[in-house]
């Protein structure tokens, strides 16, 4: 059941309905239902290993739930293979937890690899674009011939965005973008992915357990916990919810109804 | 039964094994020979398994021929049979220790190398990533190697069996007091067409399952820093067994037939 806030799954541009994935006896999504609007940023909060990542992997294809439907823009995606999930992923970009990026090559291959790929653009052309989308996220042409490696954390999570929007996507994913971070350079990252949002008008969807993130960079907020959305409204309304789970996040209490594991499995 | 179920689990296991292998391998080749071919990615994987490794091929090839004309000597000498040394050590450079050796070299040395970049890059999201970026990482990452194996080897092989004739032709002549003219000629004399290329065909399969083995344990591993280090080992170790393996049954193939 969508709550009632949720866009009906037709109209969303992101539809998952019953979604579900195990490893093993362990069963990390439990019938997800999930709908965002086109436009809107969705930020999904949840403990570490409440399946937040495995949710996005499963939206991009990485890994085959075991039941449920993906719908993204009205077009069941759970089935689609070869040049068909290609041109689907083509509609995504995606900040990964450690930026990802690619350390063989430098930081505007890395920024450009789309471009040069997919989009067919010559290196001078792909070069170009990667500058000026450095220069989008804060980062000179300085930083261009670097290697990965050369960066620092702060950095990387820029490169890592930069590469994620490069192709103007129609999906924009964030997972975790600032953990690792400083508190500064976390709002810098936020105030980028605000801006990035905007500017290209995309969709978001980020997965995040912290709560100073989320404030800043969702329009709506949904809590999974044990493999279900167990809440989701505007994000104004996450300090009232009167959802015992969600106050014990948000306000980070040890005690509540959320026992924390102690081990995996 | 208790001794038994640890033994079953044991071939299960290996049989499962056997099975994800098969499967990677079949899925490699698909996306192997279907476009679209990422020659700037061959190109490096060329570069790096053929140029960089000859050093270190080449040094073994040295050393292999140079002990085995030793060897051979030692062991000829005993029934006046030292003339025979020039072509013990052509054939057997050629037909089996060029490329066994070569192949050995190469496992540990790229093998390990490619286990521990797939793996880094499989833990560090890296493939996720390619993935994400509509990039198949079948035809970007794997099948350059398999292709750059598959060439190289032989190439390398090939100079080897040179450095490795050469190495035997200095201590002839230079330690044994052979005649340099003599024993240039009497390694012509016996050397057949085929005694290179069989080494030639055994050093392509090598390169193959080389990258093949480094490609599955990289783009398998799982669980952080240990995982790639577990990658790095299974690849090497899997391909030096599976060469000495593979190597039996060409040599059957090429040679035992009357």
């Amino acid at each position: 059941m969508l709550p009632p806030e949720s866009p009906a799954p037709a109209l969303a541009k992101i539809a998952l309905t019953g979604l579900r994935k195990a490893f093993g006896p362990k069963i990390v999504l439990d019938g997800v239902d999930l709908a965002v609007n086109p436009g809107e940023s969705l930020v999904i909060i949840g403990g570490s290993g409440t399946g937040k990542s495995v949710l996005l992997k499963c939206l991009l294809g990485l890994l085959a739930p075991d039941g449920g439907t993906i719908a993204v823009d009205g077009e069941e995606t759970t089935h689609l293979s070869g040049r068909k999930r290609t041109d689907h992923l083509a509609k995504f970009g995606m900040l990964f937890q450690g930026a990802a990026l690619f350390d063989s090559l430098p930081v505007w291959h890395n920024v450009a690899f789309r471009l040069l790929g997919r989009e067919g653009l010559s290196r001078r052309e792909a070069r170009a674009k990667a500058l000026a989308t450095l220069a989008s996220v804060g980062l000179g042409p300085e930083v261009a011939d670097l290697a990965p490696a050369e960066l620092s954390g702060g950095m990387q999570k820029r490169v890592g965005l930069a590469r994620a929007i490069a192709a103007r996507p129609d999906i924009l994913l964030f997972d975790e973008p600032t953990t690792g971070l400083d508190p500064i350079m976390a709002d810098v990252i936020n105030e980028l992915i605000v801006k990035s949002v905007r500017e290209l008008g995309s969709t978001a969807l980020s997965i995040t357990h912290d709560m100073a993130s989320a404030h800043k960079i969702a329009d709506r907020m949904a809590m999974l916990h044990e493999g279900r959305i167990i809440w989701s409204g505007p994000k104004r309304e996450i300090d009232h919810s009167g959802n015992p789970f969600v106050d014990q996040f948000i306000h980070g209490r040890a005690e509540g109804p959320i026992h924390m594991q102690v081990r995996g499995g | 039964m208790n001794i038994l179920a640890p033994l079953g689990r044991t071939l299960i296991a290996f049989l499962a094994t056997v099975g994800r292998l098969a499967a990677f391998t079949a899925r490699a080749l698909s996306h192997a020979v279907r476009p679209p071919f990422y020659f700037g990615a061959l190109g490096r994987q060329m570069l790096d398994i053929g140029y960089y490794s000859l050093p270190v091929v080449g040094l073994t090839a040295l050393f292999t021929g140079m002990v085995l004309a030793l060897q051979s000597n030692s062991g000829f000498a005993r029934f006046d049979a030292a003339s025979a040394i020039p072509t013990v050590v052509v054939l057997s450079i050629t037909r089996e220790l060029g490329p066994v050796m070569a192949g050995l070299m190469v496992a540990g040395r790229i093998g390990a190398a490619i286990a521990a970049e797939l793996g880094t890059m499989r833990v560090t999201e890296q493939i996720d990533a390619l993935v994400t970026l509509s990039t198949n990482p079948y035809k970007y990452l794997i099948a350059p190697r398999l292709w750059a194996g598959l060439l190289m080897l032989p190439l390398l092989v090939f100079v080897a069996d040179i450095i490795g004739v050469f190495g035997g032709f200095l201590v002839s002549v230079y330690t044994l007091h052979f005649n340099a003219a003599d024993y240039i000629s009497q390694t012509w004399k016996y050397l057949e067409f085929r005694d290179v290329t069989s080494g030639l065909w055994k050093a392509a399969v090598f390169g193959f399952i080389i990258a093949l083995m480094g490609c599955y344990h990289g783009f398998t591993s799982r669980g952080g820093a240990q995982g790639v280090g577990e990658a790095a080992t299974n690849a090497v170790v899997s391909a030096s067994i599976l060469i000495l393996v593979t190597n039996y049954l060409l040599t059957g193939i090429f040679f035992a037939a009357p």
